[in-house]
């Protein structure tokens, strides 16, 4: 195989990345003007604003801290200002990122007000990205690439081939030792019995039907129609989509035909059993899910969409690939890789599948998606509850 | 090979998807399916946009759709061979 590695950073935890962030992290959704402050002041810094983290409390707390300390840990980044409005919570986050080795400091805004924080956090800053600008990319293992996928704006096409083209990926890249993770539980309605039977063990197949279920009864709990003003979306029926189940189908080519997956996660929880399969509980729209993937520790995500999604994460490279030509053509600025040869019989998914290895490679490398390019860092946090 | 008009993804399914633009009722259309590498003939009994569904076999009311040789919901109308399928005349079966 020709793409059998990649040039990333080695971190200190051992894990590779293949960007090298220097972020502002708010503890807080009051902390994000301290940390949008810092951003823009000391060039090579990039801040997280997000929508929470007070009085939260229980699992949706839980999963708070793992999403901010795990985008914290994501090894795409190389250091890390923690910014909280009072020293507890901070040191939490502060003290779950340090445990990977990477220089991580906290500051709190109480007591002193936001000006000196920014401040004293530019100071910090500036010596974070003078220490990260000097790290240098090295060859690494392709087993060594953590990879999430996510369909958007999917469309009849995604089913015949982008879908299909990373599923192939993934079979291939299986096989070598990689971790990857899909998840999106409610968008696997009509296809659960297939998706339980990819499973590599009993117990994540059991797992699988737990979540599945669990996220069914809230549907059905909070239905008020048939959801068919939002599952399918209306561009997955301007696309030729019709009903869940037939995008459920389609968005399990994902996963191609002989990869199986050997646990479920929680929402933003990082993998345990080695590399392999993951399935994730998360959510179907592309700002929630992508933030869980990242903060999992996944570096690089394949997102195949019909209609063109234009989302990207600010932690996780996302590569975007159509198989619609009309996409292709009328939003090229949003598309990383045009596979829509397939449909016309000149490529097969195998050799889609290899076209999307090679663009995977290249951007592992340090080319910038197309969303990179566009500034697209949608983070949209996962909240189970209102907060107390 | 030649460009197909659709592309079916199983042998038996009930649909097949349009793949080129425009589309208009009484075109021949060549249909590409993808697990047997065969190729069949239908004719488009309405205009059918690109990326949209043709029904490959008369379906009747409640009639099970099946795509990727699977239940992707039901007829809510009697439909044709080569009329055009999407969702105001078949539903989920789910939700």
């Amino acid at each position: 195989m020709t793409h059998d590695h990649f040039f990333g950073y080695r971190r200190a935890n051992g894990r590779a990345g293949i960007r090298n962030y220097v972020l502002i992290l708010p503890v807080d959704d009051i902390s994000n003007a301290a940390c949008e402050g810092v951003a823009n002041n000391v060039f090579g810094t990039m801040a997280l604003p997000h929508s929470y983290g007070r009085l939260q409390y229980g699992e949706d707390l839980d999963l708070h801290f793992r999403t901010i300390i795990g985008c914290g840990a994501n090894p795409n980044v190389a250091a890390v200002l923690v910014i909280g409005i009072e020293p507890s919570w901070t040191q939490r986050v502060v003290d779950g990122i340090a445990a990977t080795g990477k220089p991580v400091q906290g500051l709190h805004i109480e007591g002193k007000g936001e000006l000196a924080t920014i401040a004293e956090g530019c100071r910090v800053a500036q010596e974070f990205v003078q220490y990260a600008t000097e790290l240098q990319r090295e060859k690494i293992g392709i087993e060594e690439l953590w990879v999430a996928t996510k369909c958007g704006e999917s469309d009849t096409t995604s089913g015949i081939a982008s879908c299909p083209a990373v599923g192939n990926l993934i079979d291939k890249l299986d096989a070598r030792g990689i971790t990857s993770c899909f998840g999106e539980t409610t968008e696997i309605t009509g296809g659960e019995k297939l998706c339980a039977s990819r499973a590599a063990n009993p117990e994540a197949a059991a797992k699988f039907m737990k979540v599945f279920q669990a996220y069914q009864d809230e549907v059905m709990r909070f239905k008020v129609d048939d959801l068919s003003d939002s599952q399918p979306s209306k561009g997955n029926k301007a696309g030729g989509l019709s009903t869940i189940e037939e995008k459920a189908f389609g968005n399990l080519q994902k996963i191609g035909e002989k990869a199986m997956y050997i646990d479920v996660l929680s929402p933003a929880q990082a993998p345990t059993k080695g590399p392999g399969l993951y399935f994730m509980d998360t959510s179907s729209a592309a700002a929630e899910c992508l933030p869980l993937q990242a903060a999992a520790g996944f570096v690089l995500h394949l997102f195949p969409t019909g209609q063109g999604n234009v989302v990207g994460n600010p932690i996780m490279p996302t590569l975007k690939l159509t198989a619609n030509p009309r996409t292709a053509r009328v939003m090229k600025e949003h598309i990383d890789l045009d596979v829509s040869d397939v449909l016309k019989r000149k490529m097969t998914i195998g050799e889609a599948g290899d076209a999307l290895i090679e663009m995977a490679v290249r951007i592992s490398n340090g080319r910038l998606t197309t969303a990179e390019t566009l500034r697209h860092r949608e983070f949209a946090m996962t909240k189970l509850y209102r907060s107390a | 090979m030649e460009e197909p008009g659709f592309i079916v993804h199983h042998k038996g399914d009930s649909l097949g998807v349009v793949v080129v633009e425009d589309v208009k009722a009484g075109q021949k259309l060549r249909g590409w399916i993808m697990d047997t590498n065969e190729t069949i003939e239908l004719t488009a009994a309405a205009d059918i946009p690109l990326g949209h569904k043709v029904a490959l076999s008369a379906l009747k009311t409640g009639d099970t759709v099946l795509k990727y040789g699977n239940d992707v919901g039901r007829a809510v109308e009697d439909i044709g061979v080569g009329g055009y399928v999407h969702f105001h005349n078949i539903k989920s079966k789910r939700w």
